[in-house]
């Protein structure tokens, strides 16, 4: 099918200028405001490129960070097919890595081999049964998932904090508090000599399973189905509500994932500034590539990028980190103008 | 400039003479195409002052596509448009509103939330920063009584009922300027009653002066109301001829060239077929919601092979009634049985898995997904048969879906195009094909001819009876009493949720059953 080829092709050309001229335009305007805070853009983006680029230990920092927003993304983009709005990736990252960390912390004493699988299992329920509260009290029509995903989000930070200020606290750092240090063997292993985690493992064949998910399988087409006409699919027989807890529970447990990746194999305890809002930015990285998987790991890279850009900022010119949400907002106002309003697929 | 001067400055004023004046719109030569289909070839199109002009054809003849290309919602590829003899470019619905074009889709623009004087004035052309209320507020009552059309301008739009934001909707135009007035299948979404009240508003623009294009495929209507009729055909526009010159057998053969064979009555004698009822209702009684009718101590039967009409206006209950038997709503007191077995608390899934298949009203709301491809569509609902491991066994299911297509002699749609680009007729195809595929046992369906054109019509009819001679229970829910006299074994009349009489083909014509579809004089000869 030659014409076919040559249509896919000519879309995937578009796409790829589409995405260069949205960056161009954000990185751009954010130069603008470096350049009226007295700053010298150009050197932020060229020792970024350099750092990132240059050598391995920045790219692999990169990637590092790419790993919680492929996870929280496609905890994102699940849901979506299916018409709800889960916004809660950052409180399910925070309760998938605080039951890892009850696991890591109960069970010290095993092997590597029982405990990595226990705790990627902890990592996801712990995600997933946060993230069914609110997809029960939809399925049940009480509260719209929008806004009980966004308030849990609130209330998983002060839980994990309750359990490092009190009965995990670490007894060596009565100064700072955090959970004691995990077991070597509770450690998710990183590749070679680098920073790179087995997370970045999960975080691609999570984006695997869901594009099958999404093409492959009749699950998938109901799902979509629920989507695109929730009273059609009702009619036709669809178990809606059964979709609906399902597909919450495993949003929640791919978001819970990153965060048993983040206690496991980056920070090796639960400390309670565990996630600068990579929740968030996932979410927002599903909004961008427009849920697909390809576009996914796309926005995923790009935005790993500017949180580097971040860092170099801070570093060299003496800027606060939360800078780059400005950049990263601009993004968002870019994508938003040329898109009509609606809901997170295209 | 202030709503209220632009009726007087309109260049058409109200001193236009009602009939015989320049026309106020036409068309030469228009030709669009989609692809490699040829939507429209127009050779001459015209609307005159104080005139209805119906454009009749079947289901994709192209009739909406020329009234979106005058409306501007389509540019054509070539062609001319003249609006009072001037030639006029209409690149967007703009320009035609500000040309006095309007278009009464047959989906509404309306904002629901918003009261009926809101959504008025946000469709006035030149909307002042700060409105005068007052103005458009007169203006709106002057024009409602001149037109019949009773409408609170306080009122919430999603309070009204269908056929009163149908008459917002031409208020809503007329108010903005419109001279000429499109309406696409006004009564397609009008329940009987309605539609007498929206020929009378046409017939009062008619007298005002105003040009009516009234898309339709209903004879009954084009004879009823219009001057002049354009019969199209595979987008052309094959002839426009006077009403007075034509009469119902003319415009099939114009509309059909002939291909239409006589509406054949499919024959009397039902099968009788061994063993439990199809669908038994005892006794049944549901909770309703918030504008829906609760069902009263319903009792129905229906064995194998036999068609069970039943009668009423809608709204008495029918859409829950077949809610009810799909398992979308359960029974709060009664029993609902499905060859022989207890069901009344059998899910949607299973009802279908067992051999239910439904045909809604509103097949784009309530059976078809727009965003999904047509084969996607129709592998929805259709339960275990398709399954293959993970996924869909998408060669069967084209397979068997192609075949019934060929089988109902519905012209197959590209399995490939999404659903949300065909016709409301082609959409309904599409469900029919689905549900009859699978060779149902019963067979739920709620006006299933609505919106399609004759000759698909009798195709459904015909199909429908024969399914029933096949061994299948049917359930026909239809307004339209020719329909169910003509294939219905027995009569029920629903009225508020309730059996209103009981009719055999003896007693099939309307001053028997007319009556207890109102309410009046409960009758019942069989019961």
């Amino acid at each position: 099918m030659p014409r076919s080829a040559a249509l896919c092709l000519e879309s995937a050309l578009g796409a790829a200028l589409r995405f260069a001229l949205i960056a161009l335009i954000a990185f751009g305007a954010f130069a603008a405001l470096l350049m009226a805070a007295g700053m010298d853009p150009l050197k932020a983006y060229l020792d970024t490129i350099l750092y990132v680029f240059g050598n391995g230990y920045g790219f692999s920092e990169l990637l590092v960070r790419m790993i919680p927003l492929l996870l929280t993304a496609v905890a994102a983009a699940l849901p979506s097919r299916m018409g709800l709005i889960n916004v809660g990736g950052e409180g399910q990252l925070y309760m998938g890595a605080w039951l890892a960390t009850a696991g890591a912390l109960a069970l010290a004493d095993q092997p590597a081999f029982i405990l990595l699988p226990v705790l990627t299992l902890l990592g996801f329920i712990g995600g997933g049964l946060w993230a069914l509260i609110a997809g029960a009290l939809r399925a049940l029509r009480l509260v719209n998932e929008t806004i009980s995903t966004l308030l849990l989000n609130y209330i998983a930070p002060m839980i994990v904090s309750f359990f490092i200020f009190g009965p995990w606290r670490d007894p060596q750092s009565s100064s700072y508090p955090q959970s004691p240090a995990f077991a070597d063997a509770a450690r998710l292993p990183n590749f070679l000599h680098t920073r790179i985690n087995a997370g970045l493992i999960y975080g691609l064949v999570c984006l695997i399973l869901y594009w099958l998910l999404m093409t492959r399988t009749r699950w998938g087409l109901e799902m979509r189905a629920i989507g695109g006409n929730p009273e059609a699919a009702r009619q036709l027989g669809l178990p809606v509500f059964r979709y609906i807890l399902v597909v919450m529970f495993a949003a929640g447990g791919v978001a819970g994932l990153a965060g048993m990746v983040e206690v496991s194999a980056v920070q090796g305890r639960l400390v309670s500034e565990l996630s600068p809002g990579y929740g968030f930015v996932g979410f927002l990285v599903a909004w961008l590539a427009g849920t697909s998987a390809s576009g996914i790991v796309v926005m995923a890279f790009l935005f790993a990028f500017i949180s580097s850009v971040g860092d170099i900022l801070q570093i060299t010119q003496g800027l606060p980190f939360a800078v780059i949400n400005v950049l990263m907002a601009a993004i968002l106002f870019i994508v938003l103008g040329r898109r009509p309003a609606g809901s997170l697929a295209r | 400039m202030p709503a209220s001067q632009s009726k007087g400055a309109s260049p058409f004023g109200a001193s236009m003479p009602h009939s015989g004046g320049p026309a106020l719109l036409e068309a030469y030569g228009i030709v669009k195409r989609f692809g490699s289909l040829l939507a429209n070839d127009i050779g001459f199109f015209d609307v005159r002052p104080g005139e209805v002009i119906a454009l009749l054809g079947e289901n994709g003849a192209g009739k909406s596509t020329l009234a979106k290309i005058l409306y501007g919602y389509y540019a054509a590829d070539a062609g001319e448009i003249r609006v009072q003899g001037a030639r006029r470019e209409i690149s967007s619905p703009r320009d035609a509103r500000a040309l006095g074009i309007g278009m009464v889709f047959q989906n509404f623009t309306l904002i629901p939330a918003l009261s009926v004087f809101e959504n008025i004035a946000l469709f006035q052309n030149d909307l002042p920063a700060v409105m005068r209320r007052g103005d458009l507020l007169d203006r709106i009552r002057a024009y409602s009584e001149r037109f019949q059309i009773a409408a609170d301008p306080w009122q919430p739009v999603r309070q009204l009922a269908v056929g009163e934001q149908q008459k917002v909707e031409i208020l809503k135009q007329i108010l903005a300027g419109a001279r000429v007035l499109i309406l696409d299948e006004p009564t397609k979404v009008l329940a009987p009653q309605e539609c007498d009240g929206l020929f009378r508003t046409i017939a009062e623009l008619r007298a005002e002066g105003f040009g009516i294009v009234l898309i339709t495929h209903k004879l009954r209507e084009v004879l009823d109301s219009a001057d002049r009729v354009a019969v199209m055909r595979q987008g052309r526009i094959v002839d426009i001829v006077d009403r007075a010159r034509v009469s119902q057998e003319s415009l099939l053969e114009l509309m059909f060239e002939g291909a239409l064979t006589a509406p054949s009555r499919p024959a009397g004698v039902p099968v009788q077929h061994s063993g439990a009822d199809a669908l038994t209702l005892a006794g049944v009684s549901t909770v309703a919601g918030a504008g829906e009718v609760a069902l009263r101590d319903l009792s129905i039967n229906i064995r194998p092979g036999e068609v069970v009409g039943i009668a009423g206006v809608s709204g008495n209950g029918q859409r829950e009634l077949g809610e009810l038997i799909l398992g979308l709503r359960q029974p709060r007191t009664g029993t609902k049985r499905l060859w022989g077995e207890d069901a009344s608390r059998w899910s949607t899934a299973t009802v279908r898995e067992r051999g239910v298949a439904a045909i809604p009203d509103d097949p784009l709301a309530l059976a078809c997904v727009p965003a999904l491809t047509v084969r996607e569509n129709l592998a929805l609902g259709t339960g275990r048969r398709y399954r293959a491991g993970f996924a869909v066994d998408w060669n069967r299911l084209d397979g068997d879906m192609a075949r019934s297509f060929a089988r109902l002699g519905f012209p197959r749609p590209g399995f490939e195009t999404r659903a949300a680009t065909l016709s409301g007729g082609n959409l309904q195809r599409v469900v029919l094909a689905r549900e009859l595929a699978l060779n149902p046992k019963l067979i739920v369906a709620l006006y299933p001819t609505r919106g399609l054109d004759a000759r698909s019509t009798m195709t459904v009819r015909a199909l429908l009876a024969g399914a029933r001679n096949d061994g299948a229970a049917v359930l026909l829910m239809s307004e339209d009493l020719d329909e169910l006299f003509a294939i219905s074994d027995r009569l029920l009349v629903l009225y508020r949720g309730t059996i209103a009489g009981e009719f055999g083909p003896a007693d099939f014509h309307p001053e028997a059953v007319g009556p207890p579809m109102v309410g009046a004089g409960r009758k019942s000869d069989a019961a």
